[in-house]
């Protein structure tokens, strides 16, 4: 066991666990921030990402001790402190169905869209390229990470965050 | 809650739905109701509605509160088909409430709600009416409470959004004002409350966004994965890899002394493939640390008899049987061989396609509480609550009255939530923990435990007369079974989506027909995958039908009407209804209209089953190397008069041919020495979002027909109008399972 110093979604949280607890469940068991998502536990399905230093990682391939002085953002945290564009996008094209894989599904496109506000079809195939979802949700995504740039293109908060 | 002695109401001769009413002394209100529109539909146990003063509780599904908030419960389980949105939605539009003002509720598993089970695509044909009625129901009380406060006649009174208005003065009172007023109402016959006429619809039929969506994209609490209580420990079970195999010992003491692990045991289990099998439970401080311990858990089982169950073995087997007589006939018209000896040719196709898992992006998980009292409470993402509290009172001996349990959303269905395993397991583990306890599968306990799609083998010959119409039609099913010993006799039922029903298409339509079906015995578990036996047969029987139109040298879509209209009056079939549909797509898709270079192509297929019809045209790409890109799928679809929520309604049908082409292009499992070998996504694909295809276009028919689900029947028609088209764009015919079998190379 080890002592770890996490800085997720602006607070500070000190853990006690061995050191080679997945980042996954240091979230989930430890601090109860279940809106990140076992899915395969290999690195296979998107449904853990999570942003160390706004790059998108899969946190149940990421050891806790690797994390380091990275910053940690979650789902939870995604739309601090307002709603993300995404989520919004999400929302209004009602993209969810089981909803299982996609905390996974808007860190990837929000890392996309944080590098290219007006991606193309094939710029969000690649950056989501690695989220799976069960229930087909794929073309709405596509459409809602569209929709997400359009709003942040709409809003002041959009175009701060650009720049 | 206490049971009510029923007051029966003689069923009308149509076995319609009614409803019966009764009032409680102390001012409560009942509305039990009873519809059997299908065979498994239950009645609706009364139950007095716990309410508090003021308060309006019509039914077990409605509450108005004083300050005019409704809340409506969902009573069915939530699995990402967007029932918990529909249903609701029923219930508002008949009630004449703001949407936006309504709190929806997720209701446990009680007898109060009737039938709790999201399964065969009949949540919706099951409750549609029904909830109609409640909602009418408790509209009509509210606007015969307006008008007696008023003393004016109720016909001047009219609902709108939560608000009754008497009409010739203007005057309004809000729901919550008269819920008190509203509650000491008789309750009126629910048979003939005023229906809203289609036109009238507010809610059903508009784009309306899942309940749940703000609190998915936040990253909420939602699943059963992510039930946590206090005090609670974290559980994994190890089971045999060959199914059915005993835990003969285990290394339980040093996997007891490792970190965080608070103890290790055997549960004996049961015989029961489907049920609590026998396995080796580890429970930790963290599902991490559970994890962990399992790594170093061993365990020397007996393995059972199924440890030489191998997929190469059952292709042998079904091979052998091809021509055979099947172990049973399960349809012999006309004269077969007669007509084959008469058909001016013969053709003749093998067919195949593998065991399949469900692969729900949440794996199977379950959270227990077995309390001092004996009781035992459990929180499970199932589509069939009632199935687990059956099975853990079967196997743990706890009696059902004891056991309460929770709803809870569920990260995929698709039929493997029907199953009661996990919860048992849960059950069995926190029986011998004096805390709550969660079951978390890893994603390969989920794939190599499953219930699986069965596999199966189709070895068609027909007989065409010389304008190329099929005379004689022969199919021999290979299929399989968990072999069962009865009274001394070993019978062999086919597992589930392993049957073939004999009025399946074409079946009933050729003179010259027989249909045999013989089961292999295994050890795979099976179960039901979404759109059972539809799922594989419309493939084989679309795809063959297509065979014979080019062997006939016609055009496919032509060829099947003909076929189709050879028999127009097939009971459960509604031979005008697929026509009008096949018509229907190939319109909107442009069918035999259009030129397509080499390497592209369009396929046709239809099917019907749980109740639903649907056509569908694909088009696709083929590069002259083999990649394929489902360029664009038209989708048309008869469920019936109304669609409630076009929104969730799409969503079913975009996400059923996306999972029908990732099942036809590259899913499979691998069976060698009774093992599954597939674990993961790594060696089990799933669709990825470049594999969507480009265009998908719906068109819903809306018809005279009673309301019906669509989570299943536009799942099976898609693998056959895409291997169609491939056809059509290469010449290279797909009869196996998955696409990876077969080179599409074309140049
Ligand atoms: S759980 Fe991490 S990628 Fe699947
Ligand atoms: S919405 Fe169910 S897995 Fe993506």
């Amino acid at each position: 066991m080890g002592i770890f110093t996490l800085v997720i979604n602006g607070a500070r949280h000190d853990v006690d666990v061995a050191p080679e607890t997945p980042l996954l469940w240091v979230l989930r068991d430890t601090l109860g921030l279940v809106g990140t998502k076992f899915g395969c536990g290999i690195g296979e399905c998107g449904a853990c990402i999570v942003h160390l230093d706004d790059v998108p990682a899969k946190s149940c391939r990421t050891t806790v001790a690797s994390v380091g002085k990275r910053r940690v953002t979650t789902i939870e945290g995604l739309g601090q402190p307002t709603r993300h564009p995404l989520q919004q996008a999400w929302v209004e094209l009602d993209v969810p169905q089981c909803g299982f894989c996609q905390p996974g599904q808007l860190m990837s496109a929000a890392a996309l869209l944080r590098e290219n506000p007006q991606p193309t079809d094939k710029d969000i195939e690649e950056a989501l390229a690695g989220n799976l979802c069960r229930c087909g949700t794929y073309p709405r995504i596509v459409a809602g990470v569209h929709r997400a740039a359009e709003i942040a293109a709409a809003t002041p908060a959009g175009k701060k965050e650009r720049t | 809650m206490n049971t009510l002695p029923s007051h029966a109401v003689p069923a009308d001769p149509n076995r319609r739905a009614f409803l019966r009413t009764a009032t409680l002394a102390g001012g409560g209100l009942l509305l039990g109701c009873y519809l059997a529109p299908l065979a498994s539909a239950a009645p609706i146990v009364d139950v007095p509605q716990r309410r508090k003063p003021d308060e309006f509780v019509p039914n077990a599904f409605i509450r108005i509160a004083a300050t005019g908030v409704v809340t409506l419960v969902s009573k069915q389980p939530e699995t990402g088909q967007g029932i918990k949105t529909a249903l609701p939605m029923v219930l508002a539009e008949e009630l004449e409430v703001d949407w936006r003002d309504v709190v929806i509720v997720q209701g446990d598993l009680d007898p109060v709600y009737g039938r709790q089970i999201a399964g065969g695509s009949t949540s919706t044909p099951v409750n549609y009416e029904n909830f109609r009625r409640l909602g009418a129901t408790a509209r009509t009380m509210l606007l015969q409470a307006a008008a007696e406060i008023w003393q004016v006649a109720e016909g001047e009174c009219v609902a709108t959004l939560g608000t009754i208005v008497h009409r010739p003065s203007g005057r309004t009172l809000g729901y919550g004002a008269l819920a008190s007023k509203a509650a000491e109402r008789p309750v009126p016959d629910a048979t003939k409350v005023v229906l809203k006429t289609a036109k009238d619809f507010a809610l059903m039929g508009r784009r309306i966004g899942g309940v749940d969506n703000a609190a998915i994209v936040a990253g909420e609490a939602l699943f059963g994965i992510d039930v946590r209580l206090p005090g609670m420990r974290y559980a994994v079970y190890e089971k045999c890899p060959v199914f059915g195999g005993t835990v003969v010992s285990a290394n339980l003491d040093l996997v007891r002394a490792l970190p965080g692990v608070l103890d290790a045991f055997i549960i004996a289990g049961t015989d029961d493939l489907t049920g609590l099998m026998p396995g080796v439970a580890i429970v930790a401080e963290s599902t991490w640390a559970a994890f962990s311990a399992r790594k170093q858990l061993r365990v020397v089982w007996d393995e059972g008899k199924y440890a030489n169950d191998d997929w190469r073995g059952f292709i042998a087997q079904a091979e052998a049987l091809a021509d055979a007589p099947g172990a049973t006939r399960l349809r012999d018209d006309g004269d077969i061989a007669a007509g084959m000896a008469a058909a001016a040719r013969t053709v003749e196709a093998s067919y195949r396609y593998p065991f399949i898992a469900h692969a729900c992006l949440e794996p199977q998980n379950c959270t227990a509480w077995f309390k001092p009292d004996g009781s035992l409470e459990i929180w499970a993402p199932t589509q069939n609550p009632a199935a687990g509290q059956t099975l853990v009172t079967a196997v743990l001996g706890i009696p059902k009255e004891k056991i309460t349990l929770h709803l809870i959303r569920s990260g995929g269905g698709f039929g493997r939530r029907l199953s009661a395993d996990y919860i048992a397991e849960a059950a069995a583990i926190a029986q011998r923990v004096s805390a709550p306890v969660k079951l978390t599968w890893s994603r390969e306990d989920d794939m190599r435990h499953d219930h699986y799609r069965p596999g199966g083998f189709h070895f068609l010959r027909v007989g065409l007369d010389a304008k190329g119409r099929v005379v004689a039609w022969r199919d021999h099913f290979v299929t399989f079974a968990n072999a069962r010993t009865r009274n001394g006799k070993t019978e062999l039922r086919p597992g589930s989506g392993g049957h073939l029903s004999p009025d399946e298409f074409p079946g009933r339509w050729i003179d010259h027909c027989r249909m045999e079906e013989t089961a292999l015995d295994c050890g795979i578990p099976m179960g039901p995958w979404r759109a059972p036996g539809a799922n594989a047969f419309a493939w084989v029987f679309q795809s063959f039908i297509d065979e014979l139109a080019h062997a006939a040298g016609q055009d496919p879509l032509a060829y099947s009407l003909a076929l189709l209209n050879r028999r127009p009056n097939a009971t459960g079939y509604d031979v005008g209804r697929m026509t009008r549909l096949l018509a229907h797509v190939a319109d909107k898709a442009a069918w035999g209209k259009k030129k397509f270079p080499r390497g592209q192509g369009a396929g046709i297929a239809f099917h019907y089953c749980h109740r639903g019809y649907v056509a569908q045209v694909a088009e696709v790409s083929v590069a002259p190397h083999g990649a394929l890109k489902v360029d664009r799928v038209v989708v048309a679809v008869d469920i019936g008069a109304q669609i409630i929520n076009l929104s969730g309604a799409e969503a079913q049908v975009e996400g059923s041919v996306i999972d029908g082409l990732s099942v036809l292009a590259q899913q499979e499992l691998d069976i060698r020495q009774g093992r599954i070998v597939q674990g993961n996504f790594g060696d089990y694909p799933l669709a990825g979002i470049a594999d969507r295809p480009t265009a998908i276009e719906i068109h819903f028919l809306q018809t005279d027909n009673p309301v019906t689900g669509l989570g299943e029947p536009v799942l099976p028609p898609l693998a056959p109008a895409v291997c169609n088209a491939i056809f059509a764009a290469t010449g290279v015919r797909i009869r196996q399972l998955p696409l990876t079998q077969t080179s599409l190379r074309w140049a």
